[in-house]
């Protein structure tokens, strides 16, 4: 049927379709045209320009490197900044005998056995034409020195540089980083972003920290110069340069002295503390101990500073405060104190009694209190003050898995807090849905009790414990932790202000809120569990202790710390903010088997406040004892 | 007979002489080219000569099928198409900040490259389908199934083949004489869409039209390779420098010049005599195809050669172009030249079947 159609058609059509060919035709030609046009525009009429161009000089671009913004603390103090230096740089493919030319320059130049393992471990990163300095910082005797021995050494050239220095050593190490050479992996993310034409010439990047997560800020623009060089490609004269534009320097909410008594306060101990203004979001202080000392790694670390960092037990390259993950213990109480009485499930008014222990119904399973025998009459004050594990059992049960799940992640647990270096990992607050998901597993009655007191599946970072408790201390109101409070243009001279509004404001009873924010002041006064912390302080401040399981106990057993190794002894911890009316400062402070909360944890955070709120340096403070006296009940939470 | 001539009869029964010789005679120029682009590295010829023979000998197998059996998978070959578009979206591996390829297990593929040729024949089916009744609606149809991988392809971001796409579909409208009024609408449509397009744009695609407008502005990046070429072709002037003696080509100053800009060295090594020789040679071929489109029986053969051939064009303009400065920098080869295994199938594949539709019998005599 079609087909008669279409020979009935078929001449009127053919003639058609012939036609727009030839139309298609004439567009191929044309084009064609404007192609020779063209060609003949380039090859013939300016034939002679750009054979200039091309044959008698031929113009190379070569880009000039940026220099690298610098970075401040809150009060200007300078964390990291440029230097210019001479270093000694040989490229590897230049050069016949590696070994014997640098045993050979070390009669002009001195070369350490370090120089040499670090350019040994160089030349296993880098490519072969790369031009890789063998010493840097050489003295002006050694420059001169050098230079009159130049001949001797085809492939070794002295280059002045720019370095990066952070002169702060390992303070606050984690939150400023460290540059590092570019690799072939940086190179792949820097095509994808496209930003490769940027890096011509740029032999650094940020590796970690702000430097890593702020390098767009900081490496600035390159600039270019058009060179005209002859045949052997010599440079003859500079045709244009465009100046690289600076990196933006950064201020960051951080405050360095702070940072360096809170680094202080915690001595040979491992752990982390983060210190946030609840009224910005500003992070003050961010401790992740041990540190390492970032100017190792600027011009490759060598393998032996490397190994000693890398196998450490202690992980110092580990960013606890970001990335360390721990049951918060009982600093998840007063957050569910607040869920009990947002949902009405507790009053004030209404207490237990708290036999030591609490069991579901009809189970035999005993969920035991930190105290044998129990607290007897708890309400919910004593529960946040004497830190009540019974209580909160109950009050888990009550309220049910998905009530703690969607009241607590308001303040931000188990989530990412979003603040503005890399590698935040979002910790864990247990749901249902989650439980079906890694373990294909409905959840049952007996999981909410030990999430209760921030046990059971419940793991929360340094970081998302500060936040929580900034939001506590703001009333309701969650601001985005940042690290950066300022980027200076240094294009233009602008500043841009990081904003400080709120993301969310809690919808919270006041009267619920007072209720909590009361009991936790009480934690730091005489009968609370942090009374040796909160001895003697000018302000009032509110805190909550908290211990977190690193080994599981059996059913019965006692924990007895001195019969545990160091190394499984329970986490410290103590969340806290002050002025208790007022707060100035929200913190979070874990001490790795540091034992109890109240013990070790707790004084740490009153020197911070003590130096951050009276501006006393804990020399002055050092009189107090700082580690010991928790023999009473009362060190335990 | 006797058996040589038997066997060459079987071999050339269904091959043109006269589009192998012109194709033949492109990608010796390829060769040649390609020699001197790489600093005489006969291993990279090689490899490209492999490539060309695999081509050729998949253009062979395809003009031994006629047609009715290539109309018949259009269909199901555009489906599949489609689905493994979606695939790529979902499931699709990130290179270079785009998502173009697809793993399925044995190797990955790409599959916006099978969509230039499944694209011109599934709308060519179409039209042949609808043949007797064509409505304004079967053109909205018809665009409809070209936008759909268009749009799937410029999102992966991959601005080149989409805008290759999208010409072969145009040709295929064009030809079946959708009415001018129309495509004058369309085209100002168009010239409306362009800042939606902008605002759609990845950041490195809106660099590169910004890049065409003042090559200065990222001297650094694709700006340079603009204007190292406009200087090597330039300095060819009418005779060129000879063979292997490109001095942009050889003191490193052109970029990606075994691929993409190809045409740079060809051009200052062979001059305005060499280039105007290309295009001759070129505009055989093309006229090869648009003859064979005009000999052709059937709606869908006509419109099928007749796309195949504008679309070959389209590669020839879009790439010289932007290695002379008058077109942004995109990611299209020169036909027949370029090194490169892909596109080089891609192509021949196109080829075989403008062979097929011009030796196989043909169903009504003009």
């Amino acid at each position: 049927m079609s087909r008669a159609v279409e020979l009935r058609n078929h001449p009127r059509e053919l003639h058609h379709f012939r036609l727009r060919l030839a139309i298609g035709a004439g567009f191929v030609l044309l084009l064609f045209l404007l192609l020779f046009t063209r060609f003949f525009y380039l090859q013939v009429s300016q034939q002679e320009h750009y054979h200039t161009l091309a044959e008698a000089n031929r113009i190379s671009i070569s880009p000039i490197v940026p220099n690298r913004g610098l970075i401040f603390d809150r009060n200007g103090e300078i964390l990291a900044h440029n230097y210019s230096a001479y270093t000694l740089e040989i490229v590897p493919n230049k050069v016949a005998d590696l070994d014997a030319l640098i045993n050979e320059l070390s009669s002009v130049v001195e070369i350490a056995a370090r120089d040499r393992k670090r350019f040994k471990k160089l030349m296993d990163e880098s490519k072969r034409f790369e031009s890789l300095p063998i010493r840097t910082r050489l003295s002006d005797v050694e420059v001169a020195r050098f230079a009159a021995n130049r001949y001797r050494f085809p492939g070794v050239e002295i280059k002045a540089r720019l370095f990066r220095q952070y002169p702060k050593g390992d303070i606050a190490s984690h939150v400023v980083g460290y540059i590092g050479r570019i690799n072939d992996k940086d190179l792949e993310q820097l095509e994808a972003n496209e930003d490769l034409a940027n890096y011509r010439g740029s032999q650094y990047m940020g590796k970690i920290g702000i430097e890593q997560s702020y390098e767009k800020e900081l490496h600035g623009l390159t600039g270019f110069e058009e060179m005209e060089t002859d045949a052997a490609g010599r440079v003859i004269r500079v045709i244009s340069r465009t100046p690289p534009t600076s990196g933006n320097n950064l201020t960051l909410s951080l405050d360095i002295k702070l940072q360096e008594v809170a680094e202080k306060a915690f001595g040979e101990r491992r752990g982390s503390l983060v210190a946030i203004d609840p009224a910005t979001g500003d992070v003050l202080a961010f401790v992740s101990k041990p540190g390492f000392d970032p100017n190792l790694f600027v011009d490759g670390i060598d393998s032996e500073n490397w190994d000693l960092l890398n196998n450490s037990i202690d992980r110092p390259l580990n960013n606890r405060a970001l990335r360390g993950l721990y049951p918060p213990g009982s600093t998840f109480k007063p957050f569910m104190a607040l869920a009990g009485l947002e949902l009405k499930k507790r009053s004030a008014q209404n207490g237990i009694n708290d036999p030591g222990y609490f069991s579901l119904p009809g189970s035999t399973h005993r969920f035991r209190d930190w105290k044998a025998g129990g607290h007897g009459y708890v309400d919910l004050h004593k529960s946040l003050v004497i830190s009540c594990d019974t209580y909160y059992y109950g009050l888990a049960n009550d309220l049910g898995i998905d009530n703690i799940f969607n009241f607590i992640s308001q303040f931000g647990l188990g989530k990412k807090t979003g603040i503005d270096i890399e590698g935040e990992v979002s910790g864990l607050l247990p749901s249902q849905e989650w439980k079906m998901r890694r373990y294909k597993q409905k959840w049952y009655a007996g999981d909410t009790i030990s999430v209760g007191i921030g046990q059971g599946y419940n793991l929360t970072t340094p970081l998302q414990l500060a936040f929580a408790t900034a939001i506590l201390a703001s009333k309701g109101a969650a601001f985005r932790p940042h690290l950066v409070k300022q980027v200076h243009n240094n294009r233009n001279g602008t500043v841009r202000e990081i904003v400080t509004q709120p993301l969310y404001t809690l919808d919270l009873n006041p009267d619920n809120l007072t209720h909590v924010r009361n009991a936790l002041i009480d934690v730091t006064r005489p009968g609370g569990t942090a009374a040796l912390a909160g001895a003697g302080a000018a302000y009032s401040f509110a805190g909550k202790t908290g211990t977190s399981q690193v080994i599981g106990m059996k059913q019965g057993e006692k924990y007895v710390e001195s019969k545990i190794q160091e190394r499984h002894r329970d986490h410290a911890l103590f969340v806290a903010y002050a002025p208790a009316e007022n707060p100035k400062i929200a913190l979070s402070v874990l001490v790795e088997n540091g034992g109890h909360g109240g013990a070790t944890a707790a004084p740490i955070a009153r020197l911070v406040m003590d130096y951050f709120l009276l501006g006393k340096l804990p020399e002055e403070a050092a009189a107090k004892p700082v580690s010991q006296g928790d023999g009473d009940e009362h060190a335990h939470d | 007979m006797t058996k040589p001539l038997r066997l060459w009869h079987y071999l050339t029964r269904y091959v043109d002489g006269f589009l192998l010789g012109g194709i033949l005679l492109l990608m010796l120029t390829g060769l040649f080219t390609l020699y001197s682009a790489t600093d005489a590295n006969l291993n990279r010829v090689t490899n490209q000569a492999l490539n060309m023979l695999v081509a050729l000998a998949i253009m062979w197998l395809i003009a031994n099928i006629p047609l009715e059996h290539i109309m018949r998978i259009a269909l199901p070959i555009y489906v599949a198409g489609l689905f493994l578009l979606i695939g790529v979206m979902l499931f699709g591996e990130i290179n270079n900040g785009a998502r173009r390829w697809l793993n399925i297990g044995v190797t990955r593929i790409q599959p916006s490259e099978l969509m230039k040729i499944a694209v011109p024949l599934m709308m060519a089916w179409y039209f042949d389908k609808h043949e007797a009744t064509l409505r304004l609606r079967d053109y909205a149809v018809a665009t409809l199934l070209l936008l759909l991988p268009v749009v799937m392809i410029m999102r992966q971001p991959d601005l080149g083949t989409a805008l290759l796409i999208a010409s072969s579909g145009f040709y295929v409208l064009f030809l079946t004489g959708l009415s001018w009024r129309v495509m004058g609408t369309l085209l100002v449509a168009g010239a409306g869409s362009l800042p939606i397009l902008w605002s759609m744009m990845h950041d490195y695609q809106r660099r590169r039209v910004m890049t065409l407008l003042d090559p200065t502005q990222d001297a650094l990046g694709a700006g340079y390779h603009t204007i190292q070429s406009t200087i090597a072709i330039g300095s060819g002037g009418v005779l060129g420098k000879g063979w292997q003696n490109g001095t942009q080509t050889h003191l490193d100053f052109l970029p990606e010049r075994s691929t993409d800009f190809i045409f740079a060295v060809f051009s200052e090594e062979f001059g305005l005599v060499g280039n105007s020789l290309l295009l001759l040679l070129y505009l055989m071929v093309i006229g090869r195809g648009l003859i064979i489109a005009a000999n052709a029986s059937t709606q869908f053969t006509r419109l099928i050669a007749g796309s195949i051939t504008l679309t070959f064009f389209t590669y020839i303009f879009v790439n010289i172009g932007m290695v002379i400065g008058i077109l942004p920098v995109v990611g299209v080869p020169l036909p027949l030249i370029s090194y490169g295994g892909t596109s080089m199938v891609t192509m021949l594949l196109g080829f075989g079947i403008l062979m097929s539709i011009q030796t196989h019998p043909k169903l009504v005599k003009t």
